[in-house]
């Protein structure tokens, strides 16, 4: 086809000429590629061999390094290789190209079952270290709020309120309407199953307990580990990234007292407050299907409510709720200082600070069930 | 084509551009003639970069017609404007590496998408490109997070040039660099420019760089370029800002 790049093989007495002509650009790599890849085998074919550039149109960084390449591997083969008819336009850039050392090559990770049996046992270890920076955090927040009750200037309260309206004001909408509806849901669910048994009414016992002791701040604080977790950890990750924290430090600020310490507070309050609303919206939205689909009317619900419930069933809730808060800003925060360098490992330590986040919110649920079972509550 | 339109790689004619109410620019020209370096200074926050980025399309404009290469980017269609962009490369001011790819892949990436080429021959183009920007083929396997910000000016200008582009856009390439550092990438884009036959939009403050690499000098102030031409015409201006900016303090330094 007209327009392609070519090279022409001409016999000139015992040697032989390779006639480059057309672009040898970008364009055409692939072209080129093959071109130079057929004319390398020749080796040892003849004593001497030019390489004729002269009717080149056009050269760029791609078509000077596969001429380059070609005489290269002429010459290895025991070929006189040279290069003519350059001009002086592309000189330069030849020259620029023969200083360019043989690359290494790009090295390729296989799977290998070793190395899969490397990474298990790689992030075995690092479950330890998971907790050790854990409770590093920890410490290093309690004494930062113990600096701060010492010292209450040192406080950020337009931050902490700054948080406290992103975790908790903002999240009420969304908190209210998820409980609202789970409890609609288990409200029907009970009044289907237990209708069979004409146990219609102990829909309610089911619901305040449920949602009262176990889902109401379960689900809250999973929600919020989803929300508020992941945001800690993008923040504080972007603001490692830029530098911002090593600047705080450099100006004699503690980061664990100006950038954490006002996320943990708002978190720890914003909790039971979204815990409490939680639970009401979710006996709300309960009682309301109870009424509408299962003729209990709201009277006899309230009723039978006070009968199956006590203040210790609302206690267990709500103690549950700031140390699940603490668990989660503890987790967000250390994932959000162990972002490095890129976009990826930011992604990473978010995924990984809601997942973990969760994952301790859950374990905590089982340790406090064990716990309130015992001591009989 | 005619000889003017091969004349003038890139064609910016009356264009405006308004964030909100703030006029940015205001009915702007600029040629730039093919094969040379253009610098382009301004007073800080002019609208420099929002030129360059008007005219590589990031910002859009409110009124006007850019043409680069002789096609008009606003009549072109989704094919003829991939065209132009793999016939242009930008560095942009902080580098704009990819922070989750190494150095070689970062170089790789523009290559791949556009040319079907072998590993083999890639993995080369990336040394030889690495080698033209000054920098050992061993930085290949870093990642951008682990470069000097001269490193990633220079890994970025070797991104920028992976598909040899005819044209490349420098968005204050020598800032954050030390004055040798600066002259080095200054001679670097001589060098490049004169071997690839590059023409080059450089956007700068550095005098030193306009004294040493540009041909031709832009002035961007009130939304319009006050003046172009070359060093001399600079010098010999009697605008205020080009009078404070060429024969200031510094401007005497550099000059000796």
């Amino acid at each position: 086809m007209r327009g392609d790049p070519t090279l022409e093989r001409m016999v000139q007495g015992n040697g032989l000429a390779l006639c480059a002509a057309g672009p040898w650009t970008a364009r055409f790599a692939p072209l080129l590629e093959q071109i130079v890849a057929d004319a390398e085998k020749l080796t040892g074919s003849r004593p001497n061999i030019f390489i004729d550039v002269s009717q080149v149109s056009k050269l760029d960084t791609f078509g000077a390094w596969l001429i380059e390449r070609l005489r290269r591997s002429l010459t290895q083969g025991g070929i006189e290789a040279k290069i003519a008819g350059l001009s002086a336009n592309y000189s330069s850039l030849v020259d620029e190209v023969r200083r360019v050392k043989a690359a290494p090559a790009s090295d390729t990770q296989s799977v290998t079952i070793t190395g899969m049996l490397d990474q298990v046992g790689r992030s075995m270890v690092g479950i330890s270290a998971t907790i050790v920076g854990l409770i590093d955090m920890l410490g290093a927040v309690l004494a930062a709020s113990g600096r701060v009750m010492i010292h209450p200037r040192g406080f950020r309260l337009t931050s902490t309120v700054h948080h406290l309206e992103q975790v908790c004001w903002r999240a009420v909408p969304i908190v209210v309407l998820i409980t609202f509806l789970i409890g609609c849901i288990i409200s029907q669910q009970g009044i289907f199953h237990f209708r069979k048994f004409g146990a219609d009414i102990f829909v309610v016992d089911m619901l305040g307990v449920l949602v009262l002791r176990e889902i109401g701040v379960l689900l809250v604080a999973i929600m919020v580990a989803g929300r508020s977790g992941s945001a800690y950890t993008a923040e504080l990750g972007s603001m490692k990234m830029r530098e911002e924290i090593d600047a705080l430090r450099t100006m004699g600020f503690d980061p664990i007292e100006v950038l954490i310490l006002p996320r943990m507070l708002a978190l720890i309050i914003a909790l039971p407050i979204l815990a409490f609303l939680g639970a009401m919206a979710a006996l709300y939205g309960g009682g309301l299907v109870a009424w509408l689909y299962g003729g209990v009317d709201p009277e006899a619900f309230l009723l039978r409510l006070r009968d199956a419930i006590s203040i210790d069933h609302f206690t267990v809730g709500i103690i549950k709720a700031p140390v699940m808060a603490a668990v989660i800003g503890i987790v967000a925060c250390v994932e959000g200082l162990a972002v490095q360098g890129s976009a990826e490992s930011l992604g990473q330590h978010t995924t990984s600070s809601v997942v973990k986040g969760i994952f301790f919110v859950i374990v905590m649920d089982g340790v406090f069930a064990i716990f309130f079972a015992s001591i009989g509550m | 084509m005619a000889p003017e339109m091969q004349n003038a790689i890139i064609r910016v004619r009356d264009i405006s551009v308004q964030f909100g109410t703030t006029k940015v620019l205001d009915g702007l020209d600029l040629d730039v003639k093919r094969g040379e370096i253009l610098g382009f200074v301004g007073p800080s926050g002019a609208g420099k970069s929002v030129l360059t980025r008007t005219i590589i399309g990031l910002v859009p404009k409110v009124s006007g017609r850019i043409e680069v290469f002789g096609i008009d980017l606003d009549a072109a269609d989704a094919a003829a404007r991939r065209g132009v962009e793999r016939r242009w490369g930008i560095l942009f001011q902080q580098g704009a590496l990819f922070s989750s790819l190494t150095v070689r892949q970062n170089i790789q990436f523009p290559v791949r998408e556009y040319l079907n080429v072998s590993q083999r021959l890639l993995d080369e183009i990336t040394v030889a490109k690495l080698g033209m920007v000054g920098l050992r083929p061993e930085v290949a396997d870093r990642f951008p997070s682990e470069l000097s910000g001269g490193m990633i000016k220079r890994v970025a200008l070797a991104r920028a040039l992976a598909l040899d582009p005819e044209l490349v856009f420098l968005d204050e390439p020598t800032s954050g660099l030390d004055p040798i550092g600066a002259g080095d990438f200054d001679e670097l884009v001589r060098t490049l420019q004169r071997t690839l036959g590059l023409t080059v939009f450089m956007v700068t403050h550095d005098l030193d760089s306009l004294y040493t690499a540009c041909d031709r000098i832009a002035v961007l102030g009130n939304g319009k370029i006050i003046a172009a031409g070359s060093m001399t015409d600079m010098q010999a201006s009697e605008h205020p800002w080009l009078r404070a900016y060429f024969h200031g303090k510094r401007a005497r330094a550099v000059m000796g």
